[in-house]
């Protein structure tokens, strides 16, 4: 089966992007694929490059980054969400006249037009919600 | 007679649970709706809970500092979103009718979610 995840829940603040994490390792370790998972809402802070929590709790933002750089899951993130939270990639940092980038590659800045489309070229869309 | 049938009702169905003004669901929920429909979509609403505030009649922006949702909502109809869905059940609990909502909307009973929720190809649930 090849899924898609919608995480519309910060990191910590809620169990929603910590679920949503388990479900994709829980998937692919049953064979299944998890190609795309697209943050919106609080979820687009699951993106937050300085994010530093202390060293014996999980590191969600790099659980992230491994589970792309390990099964070439895409990581989406809705570029209108993002920014209005301070999420910006270096062109939209220098787009903004901000000195700061918060949010870099794996993770891709994109439009909800994406979203729409995810829920069409993939077998399940599973949303996980605070 | 009822406006709910087994015929299937559109391509997304975005379903609206949070209250307006204390956070962004609202807003985020049908910025959804409105790509969908600027898409090519056919697009619902469902108001379930507290979503059935967003459609009260004369909400401002306020004093929070936020755009405020009227203005959104009074602009589904140029998007052609002409469904509203909203959950009797919710409506009633709150002292609500029909009345008191800037849009018409078409009430749906507890039996009948299911087959609205059955009628759409995608449901997004904010």
């Amino acid at each position: 089966m090849r899924y898609a995840l919608l995480v519309l829940g910060g990191p910590y603040s809620h169990q929603a992007a910590h679920s949503a994490l388990r479900f994709a390792h829980a998937a692919i370790a049953r064979g299944h694929r998890v190609d795309t998972v697209f943050f919106y809402h609080d979820g687009v802070y699951n993106a937050s490059h300085f994010a530093a929590p202390p060293q014996d709790e999980p590191h969600l933002v790099d659980a992230w980054c491994d589970l792309q750089r390990t099964h070439g899951t895409t990581l989406q993130v809705c570029v209108a969400a993002a920014l209005r939270r301070g999420l910006l990639d270096a062109r939209e940092a220098e787009r903004h006249g901000k000195s700061g980038v918060s949010l870099e590659p794996p993770f891709e800045l994109t439009g909800l037009g994406q979203l729409l489309d995810i829920g069409q070229t993939h077998e399940r869309l599973i949303t996980f919600a605070p | 007679m009822s406006e709910i049938t087994e015929a299937p009702h559109g391509d997304l169905l975005v379903m609206l649970r949070h209250a307006p003004h204390g956070g962004l669901w609202l807003r985020e929920a049908l910025d959804l709706a409105l790509v969908g429909a600027a898409f090519g979509q056919s697009v619902s609403l469902l108001l379930m809970g507290d979503g059935v505030w967003a459609l009260l009649r004369e909400q401002g922006p306020g004093p929070l500092g936020q755009k405020g949702s009227q203005s959104t909502f009074e602009m589904l109809e140029m998007y052609d979103i002409e469904r509203l869905y909203v959950d009797a059940d919710s409506l009633e609990t709150r002292g609500l009718t029909p009345d008191d909502l800037l849009l018409p909307v078409i009430e749906v009973s507890a039996p009948e979610l299911s087959t609205v929720l059955a009628g759409h190809r995608q449901i997004f649930n904010f």
